[in-house]
């Protein structure tokens, strides 16, 4: 395991222990990444919307009014702990690992990112309840479009990861499982920078 | 919404009124009854059309073949032979929408026959078809045929992403034609401004059949720019380095980076605002802290690198047909290649000039008017350097080329408009007139549609194995450009003399000599549209006279003219070695063509994939449910949508291989029919002699 080989595609490289996968990856994930930087402008875009709408509350509830700085500091740890768990898997898979270790790691990943989802569904619902619903403002239009739409790709992902769950068990650790965790793990880490960037926009900017 | 409701209306809002002759029935003036019969007649034609293509397909047993051989193809031919299938289908309505708007303009002195909201649905069609499903598919179908050949690869590389993106594009097609026959279209114009597109003033269909058939026509071509990226990053043939590339992949390669970054504002602004029609959003709403300006920019943020993605594959195409029909290496390609570059960087900082006059103050309509008409400089660039290539050269008169010389004099004047209206001060005189509609259509014709068209007549003979007639080409190109000129000029004036764009009426007799010259321009492209038809049914019809078996009839430069017309399926039998540009020409020179590869090996080749079909069925439903607010189904196809790529997901053993013995013996076949033709001189391009091999071809021994 040489640390100098070829750096061919973005993320964790398998490298030349994995042959097939290694080529094959070199199209198929830069594809991903290259999709990773459509939907970065895709968040980017919402983000702008927020962030121009942040003061439009129409005499309704504002940021402080709604924000759980709490609750919203304890989803940044579930899913920078899912990102960390998601990297541990990619490791054991590159270093062939039991695929066992593979699984047991992937599962963490998604039971942090169901509790992440968990937690972020009872924000939305307590926001409601105080009279934060979508309907009430611009400023809450643009927080339900960007913050749930992070949600929306967590779901997918998540979903994504029990498909993959069920590759593995159908038909082991094939070249095209390896690739689907491969694609993942860029997808999962995606989320977690932009995570990051709802947390210190949203939240921290918006209880400043 | 309650279980009962799905009960009570299992079919949403559709109902007898939906239908478009429902209005004339229940209250029959003659208004009602014109437009009701217009509408009832378009309405009859699509359903006819529907009809006689099943009955059709079912008597000579189709079904299979369409099943099997196109709708399944991963083949990236055979997708782009669909999509620009798809794009004449839309042009035909499109077209024949725009002669009807002529009609009305020219007779529009106190009324017209049309009411106005027929009117709006006509222009909001209109331009919505000419952009989204017209040039879009067009733009795509060339590329997606054309570019894997160029680059010496054997499909892009997501083939099934590929049969994914035209199955949602076709979706969305789908979802506009059926808008004529149940309920309406928007009538918000192509880019559908709200607050006259929210809810409180539009609560109809309209607006929602445009926003789900932009929405699936937007995501297809997301996943088919990420597609054609990624494919000429990582697919080209040894040696065909960046700079090697033809300017076609080049042009290729900018709009896939444009559609990259340019789609997901146009999926935003759509979603958005189907947020605030269906649950009560405000982005764009008046008060309650939305505001329209958001949309506004979110649409020009796409739209202004949209109509760069719309005009680059045309360059692509003209720097092919100048280069290739005058016999000469295109001039200036390292100009050529920046000046697109930059035309890509500058499409993203000018979105404002599509706004000048919505209120920002007068330093920034300065800054997007400066940046505006910095593109005019790249533009020259390219300009001179076709008309360079040309100098010289041993030029042909052949129906692209028509067009080409047609784009250069008639898009320099376009351009020239376009400098008037990058200048604010200017734009505030004649902004939203009839003067913007010329323009624009200055560019969008000439440019893009010539551009398509010459495409289209170049690469056929690729693509089917034999030519289209010479002299109906012509014929139709030359009624292209004159009924453009005839259509569109008097509109410059129209504009500077105050016109109103999308009058459905006006109260001035000045106007009415002009309108009348336009109408007449309108009729006359209309016979261009009917020379192309009977262009394509003479050339069938006379193509055992026409075959170019050995695959280069105009004297190709590129590889793609290096296989046979049509291309085996594998396209080459071993990936080709690039040393130059021109790659096909040097090969021709040094003797290299048409040889034998030392060995064959197997060829490994995408099965087909139900994936595409499905999704795309699934789209459709999605919107048409959405639509009509039939939850049901539009919750059902989401479902089928979200099985159909889980399965997709699990699916194994997606290859099939073609052994080495099968190639050889298909290319021993080929290089046999080419030893067999005789080569033609540029003389005798377009006789029945051209079999599609090119003299001065060196023909070697084969070893």
């Amino acid at each position: 395991m040489s640390g100098h080989e070829n750096f061919e595609y973005p993320g964790l490289n398998l490298g030349s222990a994995h042959p097939d996968t290694h080529d094959a990856a070199k199209t198929t994930v830069f594809g991903f990444w290259v999709f990773l930087m459509s939907d970065a402008i895709l968040f980017g875009l919402v983000f702008s919307t927020y962030v121009a709408s942040v003061h439009a509350t129409a005499g309704g509830p504002g940021p402080r009014d709604l924000y759980d700085i709490r609750s919203a500091f304890v989803e940044t740890l579930l899913l920078l702990a899912s990102s960390f768990t998601f990297g541990m898997a990619s490791l054991a898979m590159k270093y062939k690992h039991s695929t066992a270790r593979l699984v047991g790691w992937l599962l963490a990943t998604l039971l942090l990112g169901a509790c992440f989802l968990g937690l972020e569904t009872h924000d939305f619902l307590s926001m409601i309840a105080k009279g934060g619903t979508p309907e009430r403002s611009g400023f809450l239009s643009a927080f339900f479009d960007l913050v749930p739409l992070h949600g929306l790709h967590v779901t997918g992902g998540c979903i994504w990861l029990v498909c993959l769950l069920g590759q593995l068990a159908r038909y082991g650790l094939d070249s095209r499982t390896k690739l689907g965790i491969l694609r993942l793990a860029l997808f999962w880490h995606f989320l977690d920078i932009v995570w990051i960037a709802i947390f210190s926009v949203v939240y921290l900017a918006g209880l400043a | 919404m309650s279980a009962w409701a799905i009960v009570q209306h299992p079919l949403g809002r559709l109902s007898m009124h939906s239908l478009p002759f429902y209005d004339m029935l229940q209250n029959p003036t003659t208004k009602h009854l014109v437009n009701g019969s217009i509408a009832g007649f378009a309405a009859s034609l699509v359903v006819l059309g529907a009809i006689v293509v099943v009955g059709l397909i079912t008597r000579y047993r189709g079904w299979r073949t369409l099943w099997c051989d196109w709708l399944t193809s991963t083949d990236h031919k055979k997708i782009g032979i669909m999509y620009v299938v798809i794009a004449f289908v839309m042009l035909a309505r499109a077209l024949i929408e725009a002669m009807l708007m002529r009609a009305q303009q020219a007779w529009g002195l106190g009324g017209g026959f049309l009411s106005p909201d027929h009117f709006a649905q006509l222009f909001s069609t209109h331009g919505t078809i000419m952009i989204f499903f017209m040039a879009m598919p067009f733009l795509t179908g060339l590329i997606n045929f054309v570019m894997p050949l160029q680059i010496g690869a054997r499909d892009v590389s997501v083939p099934v992403l590929n049969s994914v993106s035209l199955m949602l594009t076709a979706a969305g097609a789908m979802l506009v034609m059926v808008s004529l026959v149940l309920g309406e279209f928007s009538t918000g114009g192509w880019f559908g401004y709200p607050p006259y597109t929210e809810i409180a003033y539009n609560p109809g269909v309209g607006p929602d059949y445009w926003i789900w058939s932009l929405s699936l026509a937007g995501l297809g071509s997301t996943l088919t720019g990420i597609n054609f990226a990624v494919t000429i990053y990582k697919e080209r043939a040894p040696g065909m380095k960046l700079m090697r590339m033809p300017l076609f992949t080049w042009a290729a390669l900018c709009i896939s980076i444009l559609m990259i970054f340019a789609m997901p504002p146009l999926t935003l602004a759509t979603a958005q605002l189907a947020l605030d029609r269906y649950l009560g959003f405000h982005y764009f709403t008046n008060g309650f802290g939305g505001n329209m300006m958001h949309f506004v920019n979110l649409f020009w943020l796409f739209g202004h690198p949209e109509v760069y993605i719309l005009i680059i594959p045309a360059f692509g195409v003209y720097s092919e047909v100048f280069s290739t029909y005058s016999g000469k290496a295109l001039y200036g390609y390292r100009s050529m290649v920046l000046a697109i570059m930059s035309i890509a960087i500058l499409s993203f900082t000018v979105w404002l000039h599509h706004f000048f006059t919505m209120g920002q103050d007068a330093d920034i309509n300065a800054v997007f008017g400066i940046a505006s008409m910095l593109i005019g400089i790249p533009t020259g660039v390219k300009i001179y350097n076709w008309m360079w290539t040309m100098f010289r050269g041993r030029v042909r008169i052949t129906t692209p080329m028509v067009y080409a010389l047609g784009f250069i004099v008639l898009f320099v004047l376009g351009g020239m408009s376009g400098i008037l209206l990058a200048n604010p001060s200017i734009d505030y005189q004649v902004h939203n007139t009839v003067f913007l509609v010329a323009h624009f259509h200055n560019v969008a014709v000439p440019g893009v549609l010539f551009g398509m068209l010459a495409g289209y007549h170049f690469w056929f003979p690729k693509a089917f194995g034999f030519r289209l007639d010479e002299r109906w080409g012509i014929f139709s190109a030359l009624c292209w450009t004159l009924g453009f000129m005839l259509a569109f000029f008097p509109l410059y004036a129209l504009g500077i003399m105050g016109l109103p764009r999308r009058s459905a009426a006006y109260a001035q007799p000045a106007y009415v000599p002009l309108e009348m010259v336009a109408f007449a321009g309108a009729l006359l492209i209309g016979v261009a549209l009917a020379a192309l038809v009977v262009q394509l049914w003479v050339s069938v019809r006379h193509r055992g006279e026409n075959r170019v078996p050995a695959g280069d009839p105009w004297d190709g430069r590129s590889l793609e003219w290096s296989v046979s017309a049509p291309p085996p399926e594998y396209n080459f039998p071993c990936l080709p070695v690039v040393n130059d540009r021109d790659a096909f020409t040097a090969a021709k020179e040094y003797g290299t063509a048409y040889r034998e590869p030392g060995e064959y090996a197997d060829i490994v080749l995408p099965r087909n994939s139900a994936t595409g079909p499905l999704l795309g069925a699934s789209g459709f439903g999605i919107a048409f449910g959405l639509v009509w607010h039939i939850w049901w189904l539009a919750i059902l196809c989401a479902l089928l949508a979200a099985a159909a790529m889980v399965v997709r997901g699990f699916a194994r053993g997606l290859t099939r291989t073609i052994p080495a013995a099968e190639v050889r013996r298909q290319h021993q076949g080929w290089l046999a029919v080419v030893r067999a033709s005789v080569p033609v001189t540029r003389a005798d391009e377009r006789a029945p002699a051209n079999q599609g091999l090119a003299n001065p071809a060196v023909l070697r021994e084969t070893s």
